[in-house]
């Protein structure tokens, strides 16, 4: 069964009456990252939610650089609106399939783009939220100024939950300056070893870059840097002067450049694996991406990589490669034997706790999430 | 209550476990005078071993306890509960990793904030600068997810915090998070950062250091009105300037602080420090663009720091405030409201206006750049009922912050002080969620009980851990 409710309240008797009626529920937005997380186990009717008549903008205090808007906003269209007194959500994830992914849906998945080199990811430009349980409870935390203490956070509670412990409705967020000029620093190499050392080192500099990523394709990658503001092409110079034993080239034109990089976070038909590690780990990585037949975005001073890898890729033995660090699988999660890996019983055991807090009914996309919540 | 006193002695060593009336005396306040409860007893443990201890010895004996940092709170966060226990946590202070290729530093959270920036200086710094940087402990700004000038442009502590090491209320020790980002599951950590210690304590901190910036600039801008101040910040931040900090100081604020800090400030109707960092490059334009706006909204005089000398003249008559109010007033309750910054002038009208109505001196300064207000609410204790009046004065600005849209706090916190607000600014379905929050983490309610939540609540039933039942597995029943 699919509902498109168009109002918060609305959602709110729907799924109260789904939930009681023993029904599990599952929350969506553009539907571009439907298949992240684990399949639902669940042997109950599942209701899919879909949030596209929550498309308002509420508010656009210009002045106060915030919005609130509804989460099936779709973030292209939001863009639109805040480009359009200069401004924009310092969010720029890959916005899927007919670039359908909403604001609602990029919140579920904590996904991010290049961006998120200067301004941090979803948590960091959320402010406020509200939220719909199970029991149609409507929730809301934070509010509409940037600073703010009052109370307990459930915006980043949310934020990368998969929709599993309730329904997103409505996010309030900081908005910053859009600005008018961009320029590109980019080096290629097939030296990883010396890609990555690089990287480390320009991380270490007060740039103030926008972005600062790393790609790599079969044995050849290239370092990109990107600068904004007036004296974008100033700075791109004297970043260039930077890259020792590589030959940098500037480039005033770089959308399509930043449009690849993100575009290689997500495969059709392949398997994506997000790694969570170090800065210092980024050879490493390249080589375990390369032994795999695969490829790899990474933003390279946060120590967040995106490897694309064939269908056919051995997750656990990339795992192992990689271990310590937590391997999550994104796009081909249907494909994949181990979608989550193994958190720690401690921590997993609160996590449990909050679902049990927050979706008693167990309604909201049963199984999906790590560790079986 | 004996029996547990001697179990924490067994932990701790007898020296690190206060019970006598004299040494409880010196943790019956934080930052928050007007609040005094002293504990049952107060331990300091070294470890965070001994730490987990403590707080299992008191799960099992029932007994809620409280945690503090350095004290410095001013929401009475850290204020302890009389039938309860006191964890203080000002000797775990030891610096446990510093990783600048990773960008982290690893510390006990009894580490200063000062103490960060120093161990990582002169390449990196810590940006999270509350104005008691200097005493305040990480733990303490963990719990209150603490703010401070240059948040405006860098963010406030959860946005630094990438990792907690967290002893829970029942006594367990869980990490949240570590030295990389995006741990898989739940965002526990950003839940925990700003939960005012009712969640458990932090035992370990991974913080995220920044690189110093290329350059610093400075100035201050006088003018006649906080009014024509604060359309220049507006003017400011709508060009697309993200300057590292912009404060405002009104009349009364400048009177105080100039007699403490002596910087030869001129006693205007409002000053404005604004501070711009980042690339050379792009410094150098926007500062002549920052002067000239300061110049067009009605400033005759803007002074420009010509070195760090003059930098740290210019702040520390903003550091200073505070306590400089003492000068001109005994006593004073210092507010802290948030609104969105294009409402500042009509708010600091409406708080004009009320501050004649109840007789009383209001002094101004605040964060403009985020809207964050302390207005500091003159009173003299001697004279009976002023201070009542001026605690209701006090209650009356967040009101206006609230009915312009903004919180009844924007860096000190709800702690004891501002729970009676909790239900102006949310719903009870919205405090309703946050118990569900509070209770995932503290079923038994023993962390930090009292604080945060308007009323004291009880968890009611705790779920027993889910676990399939082999009917539901097989396909053969299913939970409602």
């Amino acid at each position: 069964m699919i509902e498109v409710p168009d109002t918060v309240a609305r959602v709110a008797d729907l799924i109260r009456g789904h939930a009681s009626a023993g029904r599990a529920v599952r929350a969506r937005g553009g539907g571009t990252k439907r298949e992240w997380g684990a399949l639902l186990q669940s042997d109950r009717e599942i209701v899919e939610v879909v949030t596209r008549g929550l498309n308002r903008i509420v508010e656009h205090n210009a002045g106060d650089f915030t919005a609130v808007v509804e989460a099936g906003l779709p973030l292209k269209e939001a863009q639109a609106v805040f480009a359009g007194s200069g401004q924009m959500l310092a969010l720029d994830p890959p916005l899927g399939a007919g670039d359908a992914a909403t604001i609602g849906g990029v919140l579920a998945a904590n996904d991010s783009g290049p961006l998120r080199h200067r301004y941090g990811s979803v948590r960091d430009l959320v402010i406020g939220i509200t939220v719909v349980l199970s029991d149609g409870t409507i929730a809301s935390s934070g509010g509409k100024v940037i600073k703010n203490v009052a109370g307990y956070d459930l915006a980043k509670l949310f934020t990368g939950s998969l929709g599993t412990l309730g329904l997103i409705a409505r996010i309030a967020v900081r908005l910053h300056p859009l600005a008018q000029r961009t320029a590109t620093v980019v080096a290629q190499t097939d030296d990883a070893v010396a890609l990555a050392a690089t990287a480390l080192a320009l991380a270490r500099l007060p740039l103030e870059a926008d972005c600062l990523d790393v790609q790599w394709s079969r044995g050849r990658g290239r370092l990109l840097v990107r600068f904004a503001g007036a004296a974008a092409e100033q700075r791109a110079q004297a970043a260039a002067l930077r890259f020792p034993g590589l030959q940098p080239e500037i480039v005033g034109d770089d959308h399509t450049l930043w449009s690849e990089q993100r575009a290689n976070q997500r495969s059709v038909a392949g398997i994506v694996v997000k790694v969570s590690g170090r800065p210092t780990d980024l050879s490493t990585v390249i080589r375990v991406a390369d032994a795999a037949g695969g490829t790899l975005v990474s933003r390279a001073a946060l120590g967040l990589s995106w490897l694309s890898l064939p269908a056919e890729a051995d997750v656990n033995s990339i795992r192992a490669a990689l271990a310590p660090r937590a391997c999550t699988v994104l796009d081909g999660a249907e494909r994949s034997a181990a979608v989550w890996p193994v958190v720690a019983p401690g921590t997993l055991a609160v996590m449990q706790r909050v679902k049990q807090r927050f979706d008693p009914a167990r309604a909201f996309s049963p199984g999906a999430f790590v560790g079986g919540i | 209550m004996d029996e547990l006193i001697a179990e924490l002695r067994a932990i701790c060593g007898e020296k690190w476990v206060y019970t006598q009336e004299h040494q409880l005396r010196t943790y019956e306040s934080d930052g928050l005078l007007q609040y005094k409860v002293v504990p049952v007893a107060a331990v300091l443990p070294g470890t965070a071993a001994e730490v987990q201890a403590v707080v299992a010895a008191c799960a099992r004996a029932k007994v809620p306890w409280v945690a503090r940092g350095a004290g410095s709170g001013l929401s009475g966060g850290a204020l302890p509960i009389d039938d309860g226990v006191l964890l203080v946590l000002s000797r775990l202070k030891r610096i446990l990793e510093i990783d600048l290729d990773n960008g982290r530093v690893c510390v006990e959270p009894g580490v200063t904030n000062s103490a960060v920036s120093a161990a990582v200086g002169p390449t990196h710094f810590y940006p999270p600068d509350p104005s008691s940087q200097s005493v305040c402990s990480i733990g303490g700004n963990v719990a209150e997810n603490s703010g401070g000038a240059h948040c405006f442009k860098y963010g406030f502590t959860t946005n630094y915090v990438t990792g907690l090491e967290v002893v829970l209320a029942d006594g367990e020790l869980v990490q949240l998070g570590g030295m990389e980002l995006d741990a898989p599951g739940y965002d526990l950590l950003g839940a925990f950062v700003g939960s005012e210690g009712t969640l458990g304590v932090a035992t370990k901190v991974w913080l995220r250091v920044v690189p110093v910036p290329e350059a610093i600039k400075t100035l201050v801008a006088f003018f006649d009105s906080t009014r024509q101040a604060g359309e220049a910040v507006s003017d400011i931040v709508q060009g697309g300037v993200v300057p590292g900090a912009i404060e405002m100081m009104d009349a009364k604020a400048i009177e105080a602080a100039e007699q403490a800090a002596h910087a030869g400030f001129p006693m205007r109707g409002a000053a404005l420090l604004v501070e711009l960092d980042g690339s050379i490059h792009e410094c150098e334009g926007q500062f002549e663009e920052i002067a000239a706006i300061c110049r067009r909204r009605g400033s005759d005089d803007v002074r420009v720091a010509r070195d760090a000398e003059e930098r740290a003249r210019f702040w520390k008559v903003r550091k200073a405030a505070f306590a400089a109010m003492g000068r001109i007033s005994p006593n004073y309750f210092v507010q802290d409201g948030v609104i969105p910054r294009t409402r500042l002038p009509d708010v600091l009208e409406r708080i004009d206006q009320l501050a004649a109505q109840y007789g009383l001196v209001v002094a101004n300064v605040f964060h403009a750049g985020d809207g964050n207000l302390h207005p500091l609410v003159c009173y003299d204790g001697a004279i009976p009922g002023q201070a009542e009046r001026a605690e209701e004065l006090s209650g009356l600005i967040l009101d206006v912050c609230l009915e312009s849209g903004g919180s009844i706090t924007g860096e000190h916190g709800v702690g004891v002080d501002k729970k009676k607000h909790m239900q102006k600014m949310y719903s009870p379905s919205d405090l309703d969620a946050f118990q569900r929050l509070r209770c995932a983490f503290d079923p038994a309610g023993l962390a930090n009980p009292g604080k945060v939540m308007p009323s004291p609540r009880l968890c009611g039933e705790v779920p027993g851990p889910y676990r399939q039942h082999p009917l539901e597995a097989a396909g053969l029943a299913e939970r409602m």
